[in-house]
This record gives C-alpha cells, sequence and structure tokens, in this order.
C-alpha cells in the first residue's frame, strides 16, 4: 500500500508518490498535480470552420468519425426500441407470436393492473431512500478519504470492493445471510441483545425493504464516493486558500466552495443513481421475488412478471416498458434542467 | 435548435434505416404447422438412430436422467437431456416457441399445460395414444389436462403427488400412535399441537409454503376435494375458494399459527426450503411431496397418509409434469417412440417405481416395488383415488403460482392478516382465472 506521506494541513493538495505495488484507482486519485487541467464542463460549442468549403469537408469527417457509433446506436437501440414500440401496439402473446393491432387496449390495460399503482409507489419511494442514503453517505465517505494516507486508502479500498461483486451476486450474498434458516445475522442480533426472538429479515415490507436499501448502499457506495472524489480532487486548492485567508471557516468553505463546485460530480451520481434506482430488478428479483404480499414489486418486476411469470402478455410488458421509459426521459430531463451548472 | 438540409438529409436516412431494418423482422409467429406423427410408423414409433431433444425443469431433474438414461441404454434412438432452473422454465420455453427452436420433446408442469396447448406448442397425438395397448390405464387427470378442442397432446412424464408425512420419533414423544397419521383435519390439528406440547428447541407441529402459491394449491386442495368440495368451476374460470371447506382449511391453519404450532420461517417461505425443516426432524406433521419419499426416509422415520378432508376421506393433487412432442419437431416418429416406451411396462415399472416414483398407470399401482414399501401403495392407491384430481385452469399460473399471485394474498390474508376479506380476495382470483 501507500508509503506514508507526509501528513498535510487540511484543505492542501498531496503528490503523493505512487509507489510500486500502489492500488491504481487511489494512486490515481492521490496524484493531483497543480498544473492539471481543472474538471469540470468544457466551453461552448465548437466553433465552426472560416470557409464555407472547410465547414462542409469538416462536417463529412465528423459525420465519417461518428458512423461506427452510429452504427452501434442503430443496430443495439434504435432496433430493438423500434422492436418494443411493435410489440406495445400489437397483440402479443409469448407463445403465439403477434396478432395483429392492440392499441389503446395494451396501454389500459398495463395502467389498469392490479399491481400498477402499487408498483409506481414503491419505485418511487424506494428510489428516493436510495438516492437520499446513497448520495449523503458517498459524500461523507469521499471528504472522509479524499487525504491519501495509509488508513484511508485501507478504508477507499474497503468500500470500493463490493463494487467489484455483480449486483446478483451481491443479492444472492445477501439472500444467505438474511436465510431464517441458515443466516448468521439473526442469531448474532439475538446475542448482543438487539432483538428478542427470530429475526425476519424480508417478512414484513418495512423489513424487506430496508434490507434491499442495505443491499444496495454497501455494493454502490464505493462507486459513487469514487465518481465524487474525482470531482473534490478537481477543486483547486488555490480556492481554499483564499477562503481561509478571508477567515472562512470549515463549514463555510465546505457550504461556499466545495459544494458549487461538487455540482457536476453530484448531478452526475443522482441522475445515475435515480436513473438506476427507478430501474431496479434483479435485486428484488432475488432477494424478495416481489414479496410480502406484493409491497417490493418494483416496475420493472412488474414488465417482468407481465411477460413470463402468468400472463405471459408481451403486448401489454411492451406497452408498460414504453410508459416506464417516457417517465425515464421526463425525469432525466428535469434533472439535467435542475442540476445545470450555472456556468458563464 | 436549428437544422441545415444537409443534417436533416442524414438524419432523414438514419430514420430510412432503422425502418428497414425494422421491417426485416418479421413477426415471430409460430410458422408452419404443427408436425404429425405419420400412421404406418406403428404404434411404436421409429427407432432409427436419430437424436432428440428433451427439455426439462429442474425439481424433476432425478426421474429425468433416470428414464433417459434407461432409454438410451436399449434404444437406437439417443435422447440429450436438458434441464432449466424451475423459474426460468417457462420465459425459456416462450421464447424458444417464439423463434421456432422448441426441441423434439418437452415437459411441462402440468398446470401450465391447458394454457400451452392452446397455444399450440405441442402436435397433437390423440391417434398415436389410442394405438397403444396400455391406453386404458393412463393417468386420467393428466390425459384430460393435455386435451384441447378434443384433440389429445401430452402423455404423463413423472407424477407428482401431496400426501400427509408424519415424523414417527416425534409422535413417539408426544405420546401419539407413531404409526397412525391424521384421518381428518381436526386430528390433523391435534396432531400438530400434540408435536408442539413438546416444547422442544427448534421443534415444531407443522409447516408449510406461507408465500409459496404452488405449496399452498399442491397440500390444501386436495382437503378441498376430499371433502366433496372443488376449487374451481369446470372451465377453470371462477375460483370457489370461499366455499366451507375451503374456509375450514384456512381456519386450521390460522388456529395452528396462533397457538405457535408452526415454524417461523414458514412465514416468508416462497416454496425454496419448505420441506427443509421436516427433513432435519424438526416438524411433526404436514403435507409434503411424495417425491421426496426416499430422501427424506434417509433423515427421518416418516409415516405416509392420504390428505383428508373436513370429515375424513382422501384425496391429492395428481401433479408433475406431462410431456409432448413439440411443433418444431423434425423427428415426431421418432420421438414417438420414446413416448411410447415411457408408457411401457419397462419403463413405468423397471424405471420409475423401482425409484419410488408412482407409474403413471392405474394397472401398475400394485406393483412388486410397491409390495415391499406399504407407504408406497398408500401413495400409489391415492393417485388413482376417486377424490384426486389434476385441477384445468387455462390462467392457472397468473391467478396461484405466480408469486405474489391472488391466491398467494388470499391464503396469506387468512392466515396471517385480516381474514375478513376472503370474498373480496377471491373475486380476485376469479378474475385472474377469467381474463
Amino acid at each position: 500500500m501507500t508509503p506514508p506521506s507526509t501528513p498535510l494541513p487540511p484543505g492542501a493538495t498531496t503528490a503523493a508518490p505512487a509507489g510500486a505495488g500502489d492500488d491504481p484507482v487511489t494512486a490515481s486519485l492521490a496524484r493531483r498535480s497543480p498544473l492539471a487541467p481543472r474538471a469540470g464542463r468544457r466551453g461552448g460549442p465548437v466553433r465552426p470552420g472560416r470557409g464555407r468549403g472547410s465547414s462542409s469537408s469538416r462536417r463529412r469527417q465528423g459525420w465519417l468519425y461518428a458512423a461506427p457509433t452510429a452504427l452501434f446506436v442503430l443496430v443495439l437501440f434504435l432496433v430493438p426500441l423500434g422492436l418494443v414500440l411493435r410489440m406495445s401496439v400489437s397483440d402479443w402473446s409469448l407463445f403465439a407470436g403477434s396478432r395483429g393491432i392492440n392499441v389503446p387496449d395494451n396501454f389500459t390495460a398495463a395502467v389498469g393492473d392490479r399491481l400498477f399503482g402499487p408498483a409506481v409507489q414503491f419505485t418511487v419511494t424506494y428510489t428516493v431512500v436510495t438516492t437520499v442514503i446513497l448520495i449523503a453517505l458517498a459524500l461523507g465517505l469521499a471528504l472522509l478519504v479524499q487525504e491519501a494516507t495509509r488508513w484511508n486508502s485501507v478504508v477507499r479500498t474497503a468500500v470500493l470492493v463490493p463494487s467489484a461483486l455483480g449486483l446478483a451476486s451481491a443479492s444472492l450474498l445477501f439472500y444467505a445471510l438474511y436465510s431464517p434458516q441458515s443466516g448468521p445475522l439473526g442469531p448474532l442480533l439475538q446475542r448482543v441483545g438487539l432483538a428478542d426472538g427470530p429475526v425476519s429479515f424480508l417478512g414484513t415490507p418495512t423489513a424487506a425493504l430496508w434490507s434491499t436499501v442495505a443491499l444496495v448502499v454497501w455494493r454502490f457506495a464505493g462507486f459513487y464516493m469514487l465518481l465524487l472524489l474525482v470531482g473534490l480532487q478537481g477543486i483547486s486548492g488555490d480556492v481554499y486558500e483564499a477562503a481561509s485567508i478571508d477567515g472562512a471557516g470549515r463549514f463555510r468553505s465546505f457550504w461556499h466552495i466545495t459544494l458549487p463546485l461538487l455540482t457536476p460530480s453530484l448531478a452526475l451520481c443522482t441522475i445515475l443513481c435515480v436513473t438506476g434506482s427507478l430501474l431496479a430488478f434483479d435485486q428484488f428479483y432475488i432477494l424478495t421475488k416481489g414479496g410480502p404480499d406484493n409491497t417490493t414489486v418494483t416496475v420493472v418486476q412488474l414488465v417482468y412478471s407481465t411477460a413470463f411469470a402468468g400472463a405471459n402478455d408481451l403486448g401489454r410488458a411492451a406497452a408498460l416498458s414504453i410508459l416506464v421509459l417516457g417517465a425515464l426521459v421526463v425525469v432525466n430531463a428535469l434533472q439535467f434542467k435542475a442540476l445545470r451548472r450555472k456556468d458563464v | 435548435m436549428t437544422t441545415t438540409p444537409r443534417t436533416r438529409r442524414a438524419r432523414r436516412l438514419v430514420a430510412l434505416l432503422a425502418t428497414g431494418a425494422l421491417a426485416g423482422l418479421t413477426a415471430c409467429g409460430s410458422g408452419g404447422t404443427a408436425p404429425t406423427v405419420s400412421s404406418d410408423a406403428g404404434p411404436e414409433g421409429v427407432d432409427d438412430g436419430t437424436t432428440l431433444t428433451l427439455w426439462t425443469r429442474a425439481p424433476l431433474e432425478a426421474q429425468a436422467q433416470l428414464l433417459v438414461d434407461a432409454y438410451n441404454e436399449s434404444h437406437e434412438n439417443q435422447v440429450e437431456l436438458t434441464i432449466t432452473p424451475n423459474d426460468d422454465y417457462v420465459t425459456r420455453v416462450g421464447a424458444a416457441a417464439g423463434s421456432g427452436d422448441l426441441p423434439d420433446l418437452f415437459a411441462a408442469d402440468i398446470v401450465y399445460v391447458p394454457n400451452w396447448t392452446e397455444a399450440g406448442l405441442f402436435a397433437d397425438i390423440t391417434d398415436k395414444i389410442a394405438e397403444l395397448p396400455e391406453a386404458g390405464s393412463i393417468n386420467q387427470g393428466h390425459l384430460d389436462a393435455g386435451t384441447y378442442e378434443d384433440q389429445q397432446y401430452v402423455l404423463p412424464f413423472v407424477l407428482d403427488l401431496s400426501v400427509m408425512f408424519w415424523n414417527k420419533d416425534l409422535y413417539r414423544q408426544a405420546g401419539l400412535d407413531p404409526e397412525q397419521g391424521p384421518t381428518t383435519l381436526a386430528e390433523y390439528e391435534e396432531q400438530a399441537l400434540a408435536v408442539q406440547a413438546l416444547d422442544q428447541e427448534g421443534v415444531y407441529g407443522t409447516a408449510f409454503g406461507g408465500n409459496c402459491g404452488g405449496c399452498g394449491v399442491f397440500t390444501w386442495f386436495p382437503m378441498v376435494w376430499a371433502s366433496g368440495e372443488q376449487v374451481m368451476d369446470e372451465a377453470g374460470t371462477e375460483s370457489l375458494l370461499d366455499g366451507d371447506a375451503a374456509t375450514e382449511v384456512y381456519d386450521t391453519f390460522r388456529t395452528l399459527q396462533e397457538a405457535g404450532a408452526v415454524t417461523p420461517a414458514s412465514r416468508d417461505e416462497t416454496g425454496a426450503t419448505w420441506v427443509a425443516d421436516f427433513q432435519e426432524g424438526r416438524v411433526g406433521v404436514m403435507p409434503y411431496p411424495a417425491t421426496l419419499l426416499q430422501g427424506t426416509s434417509e433423515t427421518v422415520d416418516v409415516g405416509v397418509t392420504p390428505i383428508p378432508g373436513v370429515d375424513g376421506g382422501a384425496s391429492t393433487f395428481v401433479g408433475g409434469d406431462g410431456i409432448g412432442i413439440s411443433k418444431d419437431s423434425e423427428a415426431p416418429d421418432a420421438a414417438w417412440n420414446f413416448l411410447s416406451w415411457l408408457m411401457s411396462d419397462e419403463a413405468q415399472v423397471e424405471v420409475l417405481a423401482a425409484n419410488d416414483v408412482t407409474p403413471a398407470r392405474t394397472d401398475l399401482a400394485d406393483n412388486e416395488f410397491a409390495q415391499e414399501d406399504p407407504r408406497v401403495q398408500v401413495i400409489n392407491e391415492v393417485a388413482g383415488a376417486a377424490d384426486s384430481r389434476t385441477p384445468f385452469a387455462p390462467n392457472f399460473q397468473q391467478a396461484f403460482n405466480a408469486p405474489g399471485s391472488p391466491w398467494v394474498t388470499l391464503f396469506r390474508n387468512q392466515v396471517y392478516g385480516d381474514a375478513g376479506t376472503l370474498e373480496q380476495d377471491n373475486e380476485a382470483i376469479t378474475e385472474a382465472l377469467s381474463q
């Protein structure tokens, strides 16, 4: 691990040498040249070329550069999207295939499903809870470990390790931990005296929600911490120096300097976290199967079960997917608008 | 945002490409017609060294493997077995059905068979079944489930029956007769409470899959049938689960739950480990899958009796898997060879009965292996009992087996929640059945 660097005053930049055997992630985070360009958004749009000819040849060049990506987007995104759109307006069953047009019945049936209301409500609740907890925790951790000392790099690595697990694997791990038959957590809580009688981690609606939130926080805290760390490293030390000369305390400089300058990173984290949570599926599919009593059914689970567990109605499932897509576009547009940095 | 003619043209090009690509995606319907087994193939089909593919789900892996091994050993044809996890099986079959990639033969949970025959996933084998010498004794419940518009599509692959198991050691300790299981619902309650009264650490009177629709169907429906009542109407579109016998069943489990005689794990049990506590000798008496007799006897001294009704009677849920030739099979004559062999004495007795699986033919209930173990005889006899059934409903999965189905909501309310919602919960099942 990193050799101990000399202790530094708070807020000062560090330039720890990357030793051999160093964790590359922490090393690259720790290394920061004062001359490095500021992170953040680039300036305005690319200036157009001077002459007409050069501009058109440039545009052709641009298209050429963009072609491979455009092809990928077409084949892997637009075509499937078109297929889902077609499914959503067709009477399309899992076993019998397409049997003609079925609009607007697919959409009314999707919204009229007895689980649609509860699923939307639960998904929104879950999204708010996870986003608030994750962003707050990740910011705290990032502030805690921004200095490169030995102890901090240990913490940093420890928090990052869960990110190396797939979400499904992590869910299975927690499924075993929560199991009433073989899980170690329940007996442990009883021994410490925090619980009397067997603990049911997934047995009540509230317990199931918080048990899942615990898993997701454990799995993603390190990832968001990393994103925020990069943002923190991008804030120049001069600003802090100026602030401390002006007599700003720690809290004031955090409130008036760190937070505003960290806005782009926070915006990125929030958008990723909200989108991810609105599309939550794996963790609930493995941990709760939507139970107990359909209290933890997310919208994507409803899509899945409409398609594969019982109704076997791909048309209705696709209609629901389209509604989810629409909602996501709106939510993300609003977020971009709200969080756009008021840059000059 | 302004656009120049050039970017507009480019956008049009992209749109054109996208629609072109979409037009290329043809609707994945069931193309072509289902294969038929040729009538000159004889009652035994063709055994010419064809390689056949067979799909089944994980819970029946052991039985399927035994059958396939025995067939491959004695035939030119070779069957390749593919096992899929239980929860992914419907998904997988659905995807394959859409793209025309179904295997030659595939098994299906018998309660899904009506839906799948209606969707045209199986080939018609009505005439071939009629040619079989043993046609008259094949399990009627499975045949009925695989009949659609008077045509037959499915034969029984493996029967899975529900019976009452009890732990003889715990019965002895509780002062009960270890050779006498419950013959009425009231006796079941008494005996479970008696085991509970032992007050041993981790030992409970009974257990059930409290969050598992399939377990509830499998173990509670027979209690209703044995009482002479029905769970659904003939067409499988209306739920009758608010009847008198059904209400008695819910009351029994609610009483046991309130007395603390049900394992705490039952409440969240989604079906993956619902028999684990009994297998470890920690449960007195519970309705149980008969196929697990062999495995459970290794750890527990098991007694077996049919599932009783309110005032006696005997019934079982004739579950398990049916098997048919798929609509996509290119070797239906060879596939039929496997099915006709499956119905033979050799497969039913030497393979299935030898491994304590109930034969799918009533004339084989009293076979040489059953005579060695009276418990197996009890199981075989109840398979053909008057009140034993395979429930029939096209929307069975949605109404009963799916996680969080209206049936799960109903019985959880009856046992753990507000029992006053029976009527509206039953209405929700009817709604799912009649969609």
